[in-house]
C-alpha cells in the first residue's frame, strides 16, 4: 500500500504565498520563505511550549498575536511578521527578559536587543540578587510588596553541587527546555520540574534537593538544550570564572562516541588540549541531540591529569 | 515507570488520608488501584489536599507516599504542590486563617482586621510567632496570612479558616473580626453573615436561592426541580442544543461565548468519551454569584450539568470548585449523593437509558485555574498552566477529549431555556442579550449581594436597587467586570448592563462584578492591589505575563509613592507598552487582561492631574 502524499497548506506571509505540508507550523512556513523569526524556547528536538513569546506574529482576524513556533499552518492564513504590534511585543519581551534575567551569554538575545531597540533599563536598576534559598522559600500567592525603585530579577547564587555541571539560575529564562529534555522528550528521568508560581516559578528538584540526591542521572541533556548558559559544564564554568574561557583558542571536532555500539555523534569543543564542552547535533539521526552521561561527560577522561 | 522515590516515610495518619482518597488499603504494599497512568495522575491534587487537611501541610513523607502510590515523579508532584496557595510545603500549625485583603475587603476594614490578628497571633507566615487558640482546654497552634478575594465581598471583610486533623474543618465567613477568626481556629462554628439575594424582574436564576432549603432533594423537586431534566430527556439531545442555541445564551464566566455553539461542536466531535465540566473556580476579585448558586441551589447546577451531558453525549461530568468555598463543597457533595440515591445520576438517569455521573473536584488556591485549559490541567494532576488555543476544548479539552466547559451561572440559565423555551427566555433582556444576569454588587453600597436583573437595566438603576452609597456620599467609580474588567466613572453610570451596552461604552460585564468606590476610597492603592493580584496569580509560564505583571506592580508602586521614573507621563507610556505586550503576546486571558482595569482607571478617572507631574 502506498502512503498518500501529505496534503499541503497554502497561506500568505508578509504578502508572499507559501505552501507547506499539513501539520507544519507558522514557523516552518516562515523558514521556508527565509523570513527570520526569533525563538528562545523552541528547539527542533523538543515539543514546542510557546512560553517565551518572542516568536509571536500577527494573524489576520485574530484578537491577539499568535506563537509561530506552535501554531499550525491553516489554509488561507494571512500572517504579518514585522507589523508594529509584532515589533512592540518582541521589544517588550526582550526588555522584560533583559531586566529580570542575566541574558549575557545569549548571542541571540544580544542580536535581537539591538535589532528591536530594546532597552531593559527602562524599568529601573536591577534589584539586588536574592540570598541562597530565598527564591525557593517563596510561597505561591504571596510576595513582598515592592516600592518600585528597582526591577525585580531572578538573581541568585550559582548552584554547584556536583563535578559535572553547574546551575546558574540567574541566567534562567524559564524556557522549560531542560524539563522537557529530562522528561518525555528525551531522558524520561523526571528529575526536575517547574515549581512555584508566577515570578517565583523556577526549575527545581523535589524539595529543592541537590542533584546528587535527586533522580538526576547526569546525562547532561538539560545542559545541551539550555539557551542562556544557565546550565553549563563545570569545566566551562571554571574557565569562565578564572577568565580563561577563550573561544578564539577553541577547536571543534566531530567524532563517534566510543563507550558503546550505538554510534552517537559527539561534537567536542577543545581549548588548550582539554575537552571543555560536549554536544551532539540536534538533527543527528541517532541522538537527536541527546546523549548519556558517558558520551556527555565521559570524554573528560581522555585528559591526562584526571 | 522506573522512578526514584523519596526515602522519607509518611505518618500513619498521612498514609490513611491518602489511602482514603486513592480508595485502597496500602498496608500490604500492593499495586496502585488505577490501572492507567492518566487516572492515577488525576488523583494527585485530591491526594495532596487530603494531606493538607490531615496535617495542615504537605510533608516530605506524605508527598513521597503519594508519589509511590500514584507513580508520579517526586519533582513533578513537588512542582504541582508548590503551585497552589492552599497547600503548604513547610511545617505549619493545624489551624490557619486566610484573611482577604482584596479590593472589596480592603474597603471594609481588612487592614484593621489584619492589625488585630497581628497583635494576637504575631506576624503573618511566621511560625515562630504562632500563638495558641484554646477550645475546651485543648490548645491548637494557629497562624495566618493574607489572601486574595475569597468571594465573600458581599459580607466583607472575609476570612477562610482551616483546621487540620482527623476530622478537618474549613469555614469561610464574612463579617470577620479577630474574635471570630480565633473562634473558628479553635474549631467553633461561625454564624454566617447576611447578604442580599434580590431580583427586579423574573426570578429565574434565583428562583429558589434563599427561599428553599438547598440541602433537601424533595424540596428541590417540590419547587420545579428536575422538570427541565425530564423535559430534556423527552426532547432528545438535538432539540436541547437547538433550544440553547435559539436562546442566544452566552457564557457568563466573562468571555460570553455562545453556549449552543459550544455544545453543538462537542456533540459533533468524533472523539470519545466526551466530558462536561462545570467551571466553579470563581475567583475573579469581586465575584460571588456562583458561590450563591452553588450554596443556595446546588441541585439546579447539577441538574443543568446532567442536561449538558445528555445534550453533548457525555457520560461523566466534573465540577471544579475553588478551594476557598467549603460551604459550596459540602452542599454540592451532599446534592450529588442525594441525586445518585434518587436515580438522577447513575446508570439510568431519571429512568432513561442515559448514564451520567458527576465528580466534585476541589481547587487549591489558584485564580488561573478558572482559565479553562488550566482547569483541565489541574484536574489531570498537573500544574494549572494554560495552553495555547487552538485546539479548543470542544475538540481537545479534559484528558484531550471533546469537552463542554461552562460557568455555573451559564448552566443555571439552561434550566429555564429547556423548561420554557427560547422565546420565553428572551421575554426578559435585550435583543442582543436575552435573558437575565446575576450581578455581584459590593463595595460602598447599602445592600451588597447578588442581584438578578434582565439584561438592559441601567447600571444606575441597579445601584439604586442596592440602596445606593451609604450616607449619600458621591460615587467615585464603579469597577465593572472584575479585576480583569474596567472602571466606570460617575458620568458613565447610565451604561446599559448588556453585552452590547457594555461594549459600546468600551467596558465589559466580565463576571458580573459591580464594585462601588465612594469618594473616600483612595484609588491608587486599589489599582496597586489589583496589580499585586495579577503578579501573585500569574502562573509564570509566559514572559509577558510572568515579568509584565511584576513590572506593572512596580510601576503602580511608584505612582502610589510619587517617586516616578521620569514623571507620570513617562510611566503612562511605559504602562501602555507593557499593557499592549501583555494583551497581545500572553498565552491566556490572565495576562491579556492584567492591565485592563488599571489602564481604564488612568484613562477614565485620571487620578493623576497634569499639574502633579
Amino acid at each position: 500500500m502506498t502512503q498518500a502524499p501529505p496534503k499541503s497548506v497554502n497561506m500568505r506571509i508578509d504578502g508572499h504565498e507559501v505552501s507547506v505540508p499539513e501539520g507544519s507550523t507558522i514557523l516552518d512556513a516562515c523558514r521556508k520563505l527565509a523570513v527570520e523569526t526569533p525563538t528562545f524556547c523552541w528547539a527542533e528536538n523538543l515539543t514546542p511550549v510557546n512560553v517565551c513569546r518572542i516568536c509571536v506574529v500577527e494573524l489576520e482576524g485574530a484578537r491577539t498575536l499568535v506563537p509561530a513556533c506552535s501554531r499550525k499552518a491553516e489554509p488561507g492564513m494571512s500572517i504579518r511578521t514585522d507589523s508594529a504590534r509584532v515589533r512592540l511585543s518582541r521589544k517588550v519581551v526582550l526588555e522584560l527578559l533583559g531586566s529580570s534575567v542575566d541574558m549575557s551569554l545569549s548571542e541571540t538575545f544580544a542580536k535581537l536587543k539591538s535589532q528591536y531597540g530594546a532597552d531593559p533599563d527602562r524599568f529601573g536598576p536591577r534589584a539586588p540578587r536574592a540570598a541562597a534559598g530565598e527564591r525557593e522559600a517563596a510561597e505561591p500567592g504571596h510576595h513582598e510588596v515592592p516600592d518600585g525603585s528597582a526591577a525585580a530579577s531572578v538573581g541568585q547564587p550559582v548552584k554547584v553541587d556536583n563535578e559535572l555541571f553547574v546551575r546558574d539560575y540567574e541566567k534562567c529564562m524559564l524556557c522549560y527546555k531542560c524539563v522537557e529534555a529530562c522528561g518525555t522528550d528525551a531522558q524520561n528521568t523526571f528529575a526536575i520540574a517547574v515549581a512555584g508560581r508566577g515570578f517565583d516559578a523556577r526549575i527545581s528538584t523535589e524539595f529543592n534537593a541537590s542533584l546528587p540526591d535527586s533522580a538526576c542521572v547526569f546525562c547532561g541533556n538539560c545542559v545541551g538544550v539550555c539557551p542562556t548558559g544557565a546550565l553549563m559544564f563545570k569545566s566551562e564554568s571554571d574557565l569562565r570564572e578564572r577568565g580563561e574561557w577563550d573561544e578564539s583558542k577553541q577547536t571543534v571536532t566531530d567524532t563517534i562516541c566510543g563507550y558503546c555500539g550505538v554510534g552517537c555523534q559527539l561534537t567536542l569543543r577543545v581549548q588548550d588540549n582539554r575537552i571543555v564542552r560536549v554536544t551532539s547535533p540536534s538533527d543527528h539521526s541517532v541522538t537527536g541531540g541527546h546523549l548519556c552521561i558517558k558520551g556527555r561527560f565521559g570524554s573528560t577522561f581522555v585528559e591526562g591529569d584526571r | 515507570m522506573d522512578l526514584k522515590h523519596l526515602e522519607d516515610t509518611p505518618t500513619d495518619a498521612e498514609r490513611q488520608a491518602v489511602d482514603d482518597v486513592v480508595g485502597q488499603s496500602r498496608s500490604d504494599g500492593g499495586h496502585a488501584l488505577a490501572p492507567d497512568a492518566r487516572a492515577r495522575r488525576s488523583l494527585l491534587l485530591p491526594a495532596l489536599l487530603a494531606l493538607q487537611a490531615r496535617r495542615g501541610w504537605v510533608s516530605r513523607g506524605g508527598l513521597g507516599y503519594v508519589c509511590r502510590v500514584l507513580e508520579v515523579p517526586p519533582a513533578e508532584a513537588f512542582g504541582v504542590a508548590s503551585f497552589y496557595a492552599l497547600l503548604a510545603l513547610a511545617e505549619r500549625p493545624a489551624a490557619f486563617a486566610h484573611l482577604c485583603d482584596d479590593v472589596a475587603c480592603s474597603m471594609a476594614g481588612a487592614d484593621q482586621l489584619r492589625a488585630a490578628m497581628e497583635q494576637r497571633f504575631g506576624a503573618p507566615h511566621a511560625p515562630e510567632h504562632r500563638a495558641e487558640v484554646h477550645t475546651r482546654g485543648h490548645a491548637t497552634k494557629a497562624c495566618w496570612a493574607k489572601s486574595p478575594c475569597l468571594g465573600l465581598c458581599d459580607q466583607a471583610p472575609a476570612a477562610l479558616v482551616t483546621v487540620a486533623g482527623s476530622s478537618p474543618s474549613a469555614q469561610a465567613f464574612g463579617g470577620a473580626t479577630a474574635e471570630k477568626v480565633a473562634a473558628a481556629m479553635a474549631g467553633r462554628a461561625i454564624e454566617p453573615a447576611s447578604y442580599a439575594i434580590c431580583a427586579n424582574g423574573p426570578r429565574r436564576l434565583l428562583a429558589r436561592a434563599g427561599l428553599v432549603d438547598p440541602t433537601r432533594i424533595d424540596l428541590y423537586q417540590a419547587h420545579g426541580g428536575f422538570e427541565a431534566l425530564h423535559k430534556a430527556l423527552a426532547m432528545g439531545p438535538a432539540a436541547v442544543i437547538a433550544a440553547v442555541t435559539d436562546s442566544k445564551l452566552a457564557g457568563r464566566g466573562g468571555a460570553a461565548f455562545p453556549t449552543g455553539k459550544k455544545w453543538e461542536a462537542v456533540s459533533k466531535a468524533a472523539a470519545t468519551p466526551r466530558y462536561v465540566v462545570c467551571n466553579a473556580d470563581e475567583s475573579e476579585p469581586g465575584t460571588f454569584k456562583d458561590r450563591v448558586l452553588l450554596e443556595e441551589d446546588p441541585f439546579a447546577v447539577l441538574e443543568a450539568m446532567t442536561i449538558a451531558g445528555f445534550a453533548v453525549g457525555a457520560a461523566r461530568g466534573y465540577l471544579y470548585l475553588r478551594g476557598e468555598y467549603p460551604k459550596a463543597a459540602s452542599r454540592i457533595a451532599g446534592a450529588i449523593q442525594q441525586m445518585r440515591a434518587a436515580g438522577f445520576l447513575g446508570s439510568q438517569v431519571a429512568g432513561s437509558g442515559f448514564a451520567f455521573d458527576i465528580e466534585l473536584r476541589s481547587g487549591a488556591g489558584a485564580y488561573i485555574c478558572g482559565e479553562e485549559t488550566a482547569l483541565f490541567a489541574s484536574i489531570e494532576g498537573y500544574r494549572g498552566e494554560p495552553r495555547s488555543k487552538p485546539p479548543f476544548p470542544v475538540h481537545s479539552g479534559l484528558f484531550a477529549k471533546p469537552t463542554a466547559i461552562n460557568n455555573v451561572e451559564t448552566l443555571a440559565a439552561v434550566l429555564h431555556i429547556v423548561r420554557e423555551g427560547a422565546a420565553s427566555y428572551a421575554s426578559a433582556g435585550t435583543a442582543g442579550s436575552p435573558g437575565t444576569k446575576l450581578f455581584c454588587v459590593s463595595g460602598r453600597v447599602a445592600n451588597p449581594g447578588v442581584y438578578e436583573t434582565p439584561f438592559g437595566t441601567p447600571l444606575r438603576s441597579l445601584l439604586e436597587m442596592a440602596g445606593g452609597v451609604p450616607g449619600g456620599r458621591p460615587i467615585q467609580a464603579v469597577l465593572l467586570g472584575g479585576a480583569a474588567g474596567g472602571f466606570v466613572s460617575p458620568a458613565g453610570l447610565d451604561l446599559e448592563l448588556s453585552f452590547e451596552g457594555a461594549r459600546s461604552a468600551g467596558a465589559t460585564l466580565g463576571s458580573g462584578v459591580i464594585l462601588v468606590l465612594d469618594d473616600t476610597i483612595p484609588l491608587v492603592p486599589m489599582l496597586r492591589r489589583i496589580a499585586e493580584f495579577f503578579r501573585d496569580e500569574s502562573c509564570g509560564q509566559c514572559v509577558p505575563c510572568r515579568v509584565g505583571t511584576v513590572r506593572q506592580e512596580e510601576l503602580l508602586a511608584r505612582l502610589e509613592s510619587g517617586v516616578t521614573r521620569g514623571g507620570v507621563e513617562a510611566e503612562g507610556l511605559l504602562l501602555a507598552d507593557l499593557g499592549q505586550a501583555m494583551r497581545d503576546a500572553s498565552i491566556c486571558g490572565l495576562g491579556q487582561t492584567a492591565s485592563s482595569a488599571i489602564e481604564s482607571a488612568l484613562r477614565v478617572l485620571q487620578p493623576f492631574p497634569r499639574s502633579t507631574r
